[in-house]
């Protein structure tokens, strides 16, 4: 808002911007933008340039070193492997358990909390105690064995298993939340008006629960996805990171920081990002062709 | 786990519990509740174990091949604090999440403010790319961060850190707080605007109080996930700038070196911390609350 100009044009542009919802407020927007355009789209940037960048060969060779590899090309899929079953586990497992939880009963408080503690884990005290509960002489094989279901320990650790485990552990807390927010939104008042029309409780799920919640599922699918799919801790702790558990992550930060192949790292992430955004959309597609509009309070 | 999805052989408190708490519901302990509280049970079962061995671990002397270990001690916790230097770990922990909640709300909530507020042309995108830091998995953006960091000399300190985390934080803070302004009646601000409250005393005399919730919401929520935040902390950290996560995780994945119970003791120590945090949060949070407004049913 400098000098210059007829202040009298000077108001008629403010006005038609105005207009079109443009004014002066719009000014709160830029630390945001100007913080998320630095530290997120120019390192971002910079990581795919630099993937185009290889110490040696043309501008492909730092893709092409990493799809020609079998042992890195099968990270991708050792990562979905895990990633899928682990976002499809808590999601399914949540919705009942959320359904339950709604309108107010005693304990309830409690129980949210109960719930939610495993958030508090953390990935390296859920790996240590899969690793002491689930280990071959650990409580679980122990009570298998002394109960006779098993003559030999049952191998959870150390493999796919104890991975998937640890990402159901520390996943489903905000999966849980997440629906049970979904679900609260709900107008409770739409069931019971379903129910005075002779609905059981099966079709009040199908028709009038699923429908509303439906869109709130993909959400939380695609948050807990996202979690999952970044596995990297747990996937070294519990996993068998130079095997079947060696999941993308670990393929980029061994390329970074122990090849120091930055290039290399990059194109990796790049792979990376494509992949999760990938699943991602096709989510979200799903999602589009779904009802749309408030989750409540439609009369 | 997944036996969460498991048929339930022993009988379910919580059901009783709540059949009893709340009869107008009419929630009877039917055969899908029993399955249901059933699972519900059999996870806190196998959880128990996981966090159980932990903690019998971390206090135990000698523990190989038996049910309890041989003898029980405080010892770890001692050493550990000191074999790992805690206090510092601590301190900086501390630190940077608490400089990232005070950067991450002061940043994001005007934001979140015109994005609760207005339509402007280009809206849609600036929402797309808000979510994509929460979106991307912290690997992908975290190494050409940490990268770009290292290049101008800010890695291996606090203060990267503190911009690494901020990366996902800001735009969480807009998110989270985006539907509590919304739910704030804009013919309140409109009355204040009327009587000739400027846009200062709008925010610090109206919006300020109403948006207390929701700040402290927001603010919890980062500092949760910032104490967890493992990767962008591990991509950035020095020596003398980890966490109490990265510091964790590189005690144990040298495991070997140290006692096993020394990392079970710090692990304990780790958890303790987040469950303080936790309980507090729930205190003042109502976590559904996030994503919608609540609907309850109303009272008969």
């Amino acid at each position: 808002m400098t000098s210059g100009g007829v202040a009298t044009g000077r108001l008629a542009v403010r006005h038609r911007l105005a207009e079109r919802g443009i004014d002066r407020q719009l000014w709160l927007l830029l630390p945001a933008l100007a913080f998320i355009g630095v530290l997120f789209l120019y390192p971002f940037l910079y990581g795919l340039g630099l993937s185009f960048q290889p110490a040696e060969g043309g501008f492909l060779a730092s893709y092409q070193a990493f799809f020609t590899d079998p042992y890195q090309v099968g990270t991708v899929w050792n990562t979905l492997r895990l990633a899928l079953p682990a976002a499809l586990i808590n999601v399914l497992a949540a919705v009942p358990i959320a359904h339950r939880m709604r309108g107010r009963f005693r304990g309830k408080r409690v129980l949210t909390t109960l719930l939610v503690v495993p958030i508090t884990l953390g990935t390296v005290l859920t790996a240590q105690g899969l690793l002491n509960y689930l280990g071959p002489t650990g409580w679980f094989n122990r009570i298998l064995l002394s109960t006779g279901l098993v003559d030999d320990p049952v191998r959870l650790t150390n493999n796919y298993w104890g991975v998937l485990f640890s990402l159901v552990i520390t996943g489903f807390p905000f999966a849980f939340l997440l629906i049970l927010a979904y679900l609260s939104g709900i107008d409770p008042t739409l069931e019971r008006a379903a129910a005075t029309l002779g609905a059981d409780w099966r079709q009040r799920f199908r028709r009038i629960t699923l429908p509303l919640l439906a869109p709130g599922l993909a959400t939380t699918f695609c948050l807990t996805f996202v979690l999952a799919f970044s596995v990297f801790p747990s996937a070294i702790l519990v996993g068998n990171p130079a095997g079947e558990t060696r999941v993308i992550s670990i393929a980029a930060y061994q390329a970074a920081y122990e090849r120091f192949d930055f290039s290399l790292a990059s194109a990796i992430a790049m792979v990376m990002a494509a992949v999760e955004l990938g699943v991602i959309a096709l989510v979200l597609l799903w999602r589009s062709t779904l009802y749309k509009g408030s989750t409540g309070g439609k009369g | 786990m997944a036996g969460l999805l498991e048929t339930p052989t022993r009988p379910v408190p919580p059901s009783e519990r709540h059949a009893q708490g709340a009869p107008r519901h009419r929630l009877v302990a039917s055969p899908a509740a029993w399955l249901v509280w059933g699972a519900v049970v059999f996870f806190f079962v196998n959880l128990a174990g996981i966090v159980g061995s932990v903690l019998v671990s971390s206090f135990g002397t000698r523990w190989f091949g038996t049910w309890l270990p041989e003898g029980f001690t405080t010892d770890w916790y001692g050493s550990a604090w000191e074999d790992f230097n805690l206090l510092q770990v601590v301190l900086v922990t501390l630190q940077v999440s608490l400089l990232v909640v005070l950067l991450s709300v002061l940043i994001g909530a005007p934001a979140a403010y015109v994005l609760a507020r207005r339509a402007f042309p280009g809206k849609r995108l600036l929402m797309l790319l808000f979510l994509l830091p929460v979106l991307m998995p912290p690997i992908t953006y975290g190494i050409p961060l940490a990268t770009v960091l290292y290049k101008y000399g800010l890695a291996g300190s606090v203060s990267g850190v503190v911009i690494a985390n901020l990366v996902p934080s800001v735009p969480f803070v807009i998110l989270t707080m985006t539907p509590f302004i919304e739910q704030i009646n804009p013919t309140i601000e409109s009355a204040a605007r009327m009587c000739g409250a400027s846009t200062r005393a709008l925010f610090s005399r109206i919006l300020a109080p109403l948006l207390v919730p929701g700040i402290l919401a927001a603010a919890i929520i980062v500092l949760v996930r910032t104490v967890g935040m493992f990767e962008l902390t591990f991509l950035t950290a020095g020596p003398t700038s980890q966490t109490l996560v990265v510091k964790l995780f590189t005690a144990m994945s040298a495991a070997g070196i140290r006692a096993q119970q020394g990392v079970d003791a710090m692990a304990v120590i780790y958890t303790t911390t987040m469950l303080v945090l936790l309980v507090v949060a729930l205190r003042y949070v109502n976590p559904t609350q996030l994503v919608a407004r609540v609907r309850e049913a109303p009272e008969d």
